[in-house]
């Protein structure tokens, strides 16, 4: 049979991709991985630019290390970035406006021995604000103690990479981040060399100080900083890195840079930035998806205490540009909010109004033993293996669509001045989000300034941009007078990106000794034609895709108007569940423990499978072995084992729960085992990182769900989108397996193996296998 | 309407509509900014401050209803910063997104001074209506033994890492 592969997209374009949001069926970061190609990821910066250093002079002395980039011909970037020639730009060659951007720069060494880190990406609660400063202080050689972290404005010329999604920090900036930091030390070192006319190899260095041993001279960095910023650049590329065992912070556990101001209350989010004059608005857009403006009382809205402005927004059709809207502008949110209670709007609701979910299931239900629309991969001949398989299991699983909920609502800030846009945006992704803006304003990008604000959470909501262009458009039309539109928890509920709900009809067959033999799955899910939506999509490699011979993915997409988008997990935080639950029924069925199974499957080689088997068995057997596995338990008591790549990390995990003959469900406890390569770069943050994980996916499958009724959605808050709260939150046991691989990030692939780990227990405990999420709609009673 | 009352120990008086959150007062008024906005219908706690003493949730609380109360926001929950919870949630690393802390810790502290050794289940019924997006849950719990003088081990421990 012939092998049908798609949307196999490669690494870094799946990931950007997956970054900006667009509306292509990418699970995960996963897609078309290929075995091996990890350790080609070292040298992967963005793609198709190289990257140089930029040195400049501080007024009043001392260095700025920035970087700068230029574009590859075509040919170049697709192979490994090679030009020979050092990218050197001395203060001196720099034109003033050049000299103005490098105060952007990456480091930051001033006479009185200050260094200023810059710290690139959105910060949205994963970490990074410390963690790239810290990869930077390590190769650079200072006290941690002594750093100031700044965060970066959007600035595409300096910066590679400016975004929050698919895990990708880490592995883009693990070495860029070090070749700078690196570069800053050697141009420091040049600086002592010259200064004490000795060769640079006779020179090593303490945190902040830079030492010839055979004089017992020394030098800190802030005496050698304006020497050092006329030095030449080193080659980012062969700058001479540490030996990762002299590492000083990375490794260690570093604090949150911005604690101090959390827990005092002035760490300033983007609802919390403020202009003078500023204004605030409501953006109020029709209830179906896409709606359009007809009519509506604006006078009476503009009569309302407190209200500037009441105007519609013609927008586009895109869901995830603007859209129609009516926009009440006030001096401030409360009033513009109590203002939109007496608004009343004819919409032209469109054809979404007739889309729901009873219809998208009814639909799903019809299609089980009918023939997919298309193939997504065939291997063998699984209809012949199923017959002769010892046992066949079949079993339908289903997963709803579900709201990121971010705890800070939406919201963007926008001023308008003279045909130039300033924008403040708690945004994943300012790249696109500046682009989006451009495009929908008729503007040029160079006209947009877009600071970045500190994120009251992501988890891939703000991978999409549409209150950035809200502001925006808002801010046009008030010409000078700054806005912040600000979303109410109904709008973020009701106007999401959700992720999208699916339906797998699932059989499997095995042989004889219980091993898995044959796998048919025909998913039904959202698109157009043979196109999967936003993250509606199966990878031609997901497990157990490769592992099995005989193999079937297939698909049929209903077409809806329902906007859908990455969670976090994207792809994975649906598929995991289903893949791994359905593992767990065929190993019961051949009377082989879910463990056993599972380390069998992953003893075989795959063909094109979509990660490396021995690594997945490390993780499995660390967290077997952390947890017990296979320990007595009291009745009433289960335990489920499952695993997941995604995001080039590998986890395994084993959930504990307690059901009663009720049917109250209790999680006792969650052993979690991962493998993100050669080094966790700050534990502190990386267990809490987990934990949360963790405990983010047993939220959504307790009680999360969206439904759509004629084209809105149902739910409005977190009384009827409930969010875990502490008494359910079980302890999370977190453990790392350091292999000799290139760090990779942990933003989300420790998510998806704790939802059918769940579900496993429940069954163990239960004999109730869940098939359908979330959990409350599960009867989990036993007797 | 002109209300009075204090904030953090200072008297002050607004002239808005009575009906407007104390939230809202707080945030657009007196520019205290660090009690958040997350709900708006008392389901998430991400703007719990304390009046007379007592953990209220801000966004449902008309300020009419606070003419004379002694108003505590995160702002003055210490001069200086260094009320134990704010020190055990430096320490402990609580933190994610930090969006949701703020109530967290004004609700914890709000606990401590009815229950100043709380155990797991006094923690998890006094902390169930805040949500954590984050789900810091388990750094939550262990901060507030920590600020009460109870410092129990972690939940999760990295020793193999």
């Amino acid at each position: 049979m012939a092998t049908v592969e798609r949307h196999d997209l490669a690494p870094e374009t799946a990931a950007a991709v997956a970054a900006e949001g667009a509306a292509v069926g990418v699970p995960g970061g996963a897609v078309g991985r290929r075995k091996g190609a990890v350790g080609a990821r070292e040298h992967s910066n963005a793609v198709g630019r190289r990257q140089f250093l930029r040195v400049s002079a501080v007024a009043g002395g001392g260095f700025m290390l920035g970087t700068w980039f230029d574009w590859l011909g075509a040919g170049e970037a697709a192979g490994a970035v090679g030009g020979p020639e050092a990218g050197v730009r001395l203060a001196g060659a720099m034109d003033d406006a050049a000299l103005e951007a490098a105060l952007n720069a990456f480091i930051r060494i001033t006479p009185d021995g200050i260094v200023t880190l810059i710290a690139k990406n959105p910060e949205i609660g994963q970490g990074v604000k410390t963690m790239l400063p810290m990869i930077i202080a390590d190769e650079l050689d200072v006290q941690w103690e002594s750093v100031r972290v700044e965060q970066a404005s959007f600035d595409p010329e300096q910066y590679s990479g400016q975004s929050a999604g698919g895990s990708n920090a880490t592995p883009t900036s693990w070495l860029p981040m070090r070749r700078v930091g690196a570069a800053g030390r050697q141009m420091l070192l040049a600086a002592a060399a010259q200064q004490w006319n000795v060769p640079v190899g006779a020179l090593t260095t303490s945190p902040g100080v830079v030492h010839h041993r055979a004089s017992g001279r020394q030098a800190s960095y802030g005496e050698l900083a304006t020497t050092a910023g006329a030095m030449p650049a080193p080659d980012l590329e062969t700058v001479p890195l540490k030996d990762p065992a002299d590492f000083r912070i990375i490794g260690t556990d570093v604090r949150n840079v911005d604690a101090g101001a959390i827990v005092t209350g002035t760490q300033v989010y983007g609802i919390d930035f403020t202009v003078p004059g500023m204004l605030w608005a409501v953006y109020v857009k029709c209830p179906v998806f896409g709606g359009k403006f007809v009519s509506g009382n604006l006078d009476e809205v503009r009569a309302q205490p407190g209200v500037r402005h009441v105007f519609a927004v013609e927008g586009g059709t895109a869901l995830n540009g603007l859209l129609d809207g009516v926009a009440i502008v006030a001096d401030t949110w409360w009033q513009a909010r109590t203002a939109q209670r007496v608004l009343d709007v004819t919409w032209d609701e469109g054809e979404t109004a007739q889309h729901g979910s009873e219809a998208f299931a009814a639909r799903a239900a019809s299609l089980k033993g009918q023939a997919p629309g298309f193939t997504v991969r065939s291997d063998g001949d699984p209809d012949a293996a199923l017959s002769s398989a010892t046992r066949v299991v079949e079993a339908s699983y289903h997963y709803p669509f579900l709201s990121h909920a971010p705890l800070e609502p939406q919201n963007c800030t926008a001023q308008w001045r003279d045909g130039r846009l300033e924008i403040w945006a708690p945004t994943q992704t300012p790249q696109s989000g500046r682009r989006l803006v451009a495009s929908t304003l008729d503007m040029d990008e160079a006209d947009i300034t877009l600071h970045l604000m500190r994120i009251g959470g992501g988890f891939g909501r703000r991978l999409s941009n549409d209150y950035v262009v809200e502001a925006a458009r808002v801010a046009r039309e008030l010409d000078g007078v700054p806005v912040k539109v600000l979303w109410s928890r109904e709008q973020d509920v009701q106007h999401d990106f959700y992720r999208p709900a699916g339906w797998h009809h699932l059989t499997g067959g095995v042989d004889a000794s219980g091993r898995l033999v044959a796998w048919k799955n025909h998913f039904v899910s959202f698109g157009e034609g043979e196109r999967f939506g936003s993250s509606a999509g199966i990878n031609a490699t997901e497990f157990p895709a490769g592992f099995v011979g005989d193999f079937e993915t297939a698909a049929s997409l209903i077409t809806a108007g329902i906007p859908t988008g990455a969670l976090r997990a994207p792809g994975s935080n649906g598929l995991c569940f289903v893949m791994q639950s359905f593992l767990d029924e065929l190993a019961h069925a051949g009377g082989v423990d879910p463990l056993a199974f599972r380390l069998e499957l992953l003893s075989r080689t795959p063909e094109r499978g979509g990660f490396d088997p021995e690594r997945m068995r490390g993780v499995l057997e660390l967290v077997a072995e952390k947890a017990e596995w296979g320990r007595e338990l009291p009745r009433g008591t289960g335990r489920g084992i499952a695993f997941h790549f995604s995001h080039r990390g590998y986890f395994a995990e084993v959930v504990q729960a307690t059901v009663s003959q009720a049917g109250e469900l209790t999680i006792d406890r969650v052993w979690a085992a991962g493998d993100v390569g050669s080094q966790i770069i700050n534990p502190l943050n990386a267990v809490s990182n987990v934990q949360g994980g963790v405990l983010d996916g047993l939220s959504e499958a307790l009680g999360q769900e969206i439904t759509i009724a004629n084209g809105r959605t149902v739910q409005t808050n977190f009384h009827n989108f409930p969010l875990i709260r502490m008494r359910q939150a079980p302890p999370v046991e977190v453990h790392f397996r350091v292999t000799d691989n290139p760090p990779t990030g942990l933003g989300e692939p420790m998510l998806p193996p704790a939802i059918p780990a769940l579900c496993s227990a429940i069954f163990a405990a239960t004999g109730r296998r869940i098939r359908e999420l979330p959990l409350s709609k599960n009867d989990l009673s036993w007797s | 309407m002109v209300v009075s009352f204090t904030v953090n120990g200072r008297p002050v008086t607004v002239d808005v509509p009575p009906e407007k959150p104390l939230l809202w007062v707080l945030r657009d008024e007196l520019d205290l900014k660090g009690t958040k906005f997350g709900c708006g219908v008392a389901q998430c706690g991400a703007c719990t401050v304390h009046r007379d003493g007592q953990a209220i949730r801000a966004c449902i609380t008309q300020v009419r209803a606070v003419e004379g109360a002694d108003i505590r926001t995160i702002e003055g929950l210490s001069p200086d910063g260094t009320h134990a919870l704010q020190r055990a949630w430096q320490e402990l690393d609580v933190a994610q997104c930090g969006y949701c802390q703020a109530g967290q810790i004004m609700n914890a502290a709000a606990l401590l001074e009815r229950t100043p050794r709380p155990s797991d289940d006094e923690i998890d019924d006094a902390m169930n209506g805040n949500l954590c997006r984050c789900a810091t849950y388990l750094r939550i719990r262990e901060a507030i033994h920590h600020a009460a003088g109870r410092p129990r081990a972690a939940a999760g421990s990295s020793d193999d890492r």
